[in-house]
């Protein structure tokens, strides 16, 4: 056996590793005890393909390849480590799409190699559909999570629509299929290539522009799920397993991801991707006031309850109070009170991602309860504290078949005995439409910014606790 | 290089494994999760490196070198976000 062949198998010994490495790591990841020693094995396994691949390289082009490592690692390190916990979505967002762009680079490649090869050597038709499909794939994964983090990162408007629009978007789509089938059925040249790139890249763009904030995280999920799917097909073309595997199993996990996020917003994928959200359906008009509440008298409330609920949403973290809810958390605990935190499955922008923001302010997992658990629980609670949190605590989707958000499944604020809204002013929620729990009998608004209130709650706690004494 | 249909049957099973292994994640887990799956298809750097490797024209060289430098921040920045975000997940008795 020379060298050459026996460095060859050390690196696809090296990628079993990795490949075995990244199941473990996903598996783990799936359980909170266990999920920080998943992410560190799974970059173990990272670091050993990686590794391992110096050796098949042969040294040629060495110098670019250790170039593109360093100009593509040292920024996006720097940057992840930085950057704030309520501005994960959007670097989701962006990591995957540069999974998509490498994906489709190497799909160009492969594609322009294959153009300038006689025809006895053509690669076999399976290995060309896959180098398109993925090519395909990752070229829309990466431009449309481009335009999904352009969103997020409030550097574009919400939604972006025009005549036709639908039209338009599966007329590109369907010539990018149809440029994509000439180049494996017919003719291999550069220019279809250049082509049927353009083509992908474009519907990318467009398919992503006309989809709301509120939809974004089911969008993300879906690209990342792409993304899998383009490196398992180019690894395919490519005869490199640890990418088969790898991208097939992240392919089914965002797939699956996906289904559970539509699921839990009960929008089908397809009104997702086909429907505009967030601007249409007005709902019934909610007739009543709203009655505000000022922090002495919500204290009071609180003072007297015994078992307190929060239900924080994507306001309380824009306004940095999860922190101080805590705090205001950790107070009614020293008092006897029990306290728990309902969380929507869509709560913030991304499934789990309030969960992190609450992690981030220290509060402990088993405080933390899912819809499903929670749900039963209001109706033996006495104070359902609201902040931040509208359209998934608002009773419309059960009731008013109108309502845009009809059908979705929401927590149940409305049987808890009392409840607190805290919240900036009057306005709508996400999907601007009127929420009917805040025009309730048993509900007050504090109308304060989330940070404030919990302050002067905490303040009013004490005081309320000195004076009256136990 | 694998053959037609047993790649067939790698995909089937990868496929099958990917849908068992997060069958039972908690939601409060989705996000690291998404993220952590994120970081996994990072892998893709591998292809990149090789396709760079082997490339012999400018152009290729050029695709190559994108494609390793996008590859590469995907799975840097994957890894990092999610290693931050789980750091933060502990419960009421590690404190």
């Amino acid at each position: 056996m020379n060298t050459q062949m026996m460095l060859v198998n050390i690196a696809k010994v090296s990628y079993f590793l990795a490949a075995v490495l990244f199941i473990l790591g996903i598996k783990r990841m799936s359980s909170p005890v266990t999920a920080r020693k998943g992410i560190v094995q799974a970059g173990i396994g990272m670091v050993i393909a990686t590794l391992a691949t110096f050796a098949i390289t042969g040294g040629h082009n060495i110098g670019w390849i250790i170039a593109g490592i360093a100009i593509g690692v040292i920024p996006t390190w720097l940057w992840g480590k930085k950057v704030a916990m309520t501005d994960m979505p959007q670097m989701v967002a962006l990591f995957n799409g540069m999974g998509g762009g490498s994906a489709a680079a190497i799909g160009a490649g492969e594609l322009l190699k294959f153009t300038q090869m006689v025809d006895m050597f053509k690669p076999p038709l399976a290995t060309l559909a896959l180098a398109v499909i993925g090519a395909l794939i990752g070229s829309i994964s990466m431009t449309g999570s481009i335009i999904a983090w352009a969103k997020l990162d409030g550097r574009m408007d919400k939604r972006f629509t025009f005549d036709n629009q639908k039209i338009i978007n599966f007329a590109v789509l369907a010539l990018a299929v149809l440029v994509g089938l000439a180049l494996v059925l017919w003719k291999l040249n550069a220019a279809l290539v250049v082509v049927f790139f353009l083509l992908a890249l474009a519907f990318g763009v467009l398919m992503t522009l006309p989809i709301g904030g509120a939809d974004m995280p089911v969008v993300i999920s879906l690209y990342n799920a792409l993304t899998g799917l383009a490196v398992a097909f180019e690894g395919y073309a490519m005869g490199i397993e640890a990418l088969i595997v790898a991208g097939m199993v992240v392919g089914a996990a965002g797939t699956f991801l996906t289904q559970l996020m539509a699921k839990a917003m009960n929008r089908p994928l397809t009104n997702v991707l086909f429907s505009n959200f967030g601007g249409g359906g007005e709902g019934s008009a909610i007739a009543g006031a709203q009655k505000p509440i000022d922090p002495a008298d919500a204290a009071s409330l609180l003072y007297m309850a015994e078992k307190v609920i929060i239900v924080p949403g994507y306001g309380m973290a824009v306004a940095q109070a999860q922190h101080k809810i805590w705090e205001l958390s950790q107070a009614l605990i020293k008092a006897g009170k029990e306290v728990k935190f309902a969380i929507h499955p869509v709560a913030g922008r991304m499934p789990g991602h309030m969960n992190v923001l609450l992690a981030e302010a220290g509060v402990p997992y088993d405080l933390i309860a899912d819809m499903d658990d929670i749900n039963p629980e209001f109706k033996t609670c006495d104070v359902a504290i609201v902040i931040g949190a509208n359209d998934v605590v608002n009773p419309a989707a059960k009731t008013d078949k109108s309502s845009p958000i009809f059908g979705m499944p929401i927590l149940n604020v409305v049987d808890a005995r009392q409840v607190i809204v805290i919240k900036r002013g009057k306005g709508t929620g996400f999907a601007g439409i009127e929420n009917a729990l805040f025009y309730q009998d048993n509900s007050r608004m504090l109308y304060a910014d989330g940070k404030e209130a919990a302050n002067s709650l905490i303040a009013e706690l004490k005081a309320l606790d000195g004076g009256g004494g136990h | 290089m694998i053959d037609g249909f047993l790649a067939l049957y790698v995909f089937m099973l990868a496929a099958f494994t990917g849908k068992e292994i997060i069958g039972r994640v908690p939601v409060i887990l989705h996000t690291p999760l998404m993220s952590g799956s994120n970081f996994v298809h990072g892998i893709v750097l591998v292809g990149a490196m090789i396709a760079l490797a082997n490339a012999e024209s400018v152009l290729a060289t050029v695709i190559g070198f994108v494609g390793v430098i996008l590859g590469a921040g995907n799975a840097a920045g994957g890894y990092v976000v999610t290693e931050r975000m789980l750091e933060m997940f502990k419960s009421s008795k590690d404190r």
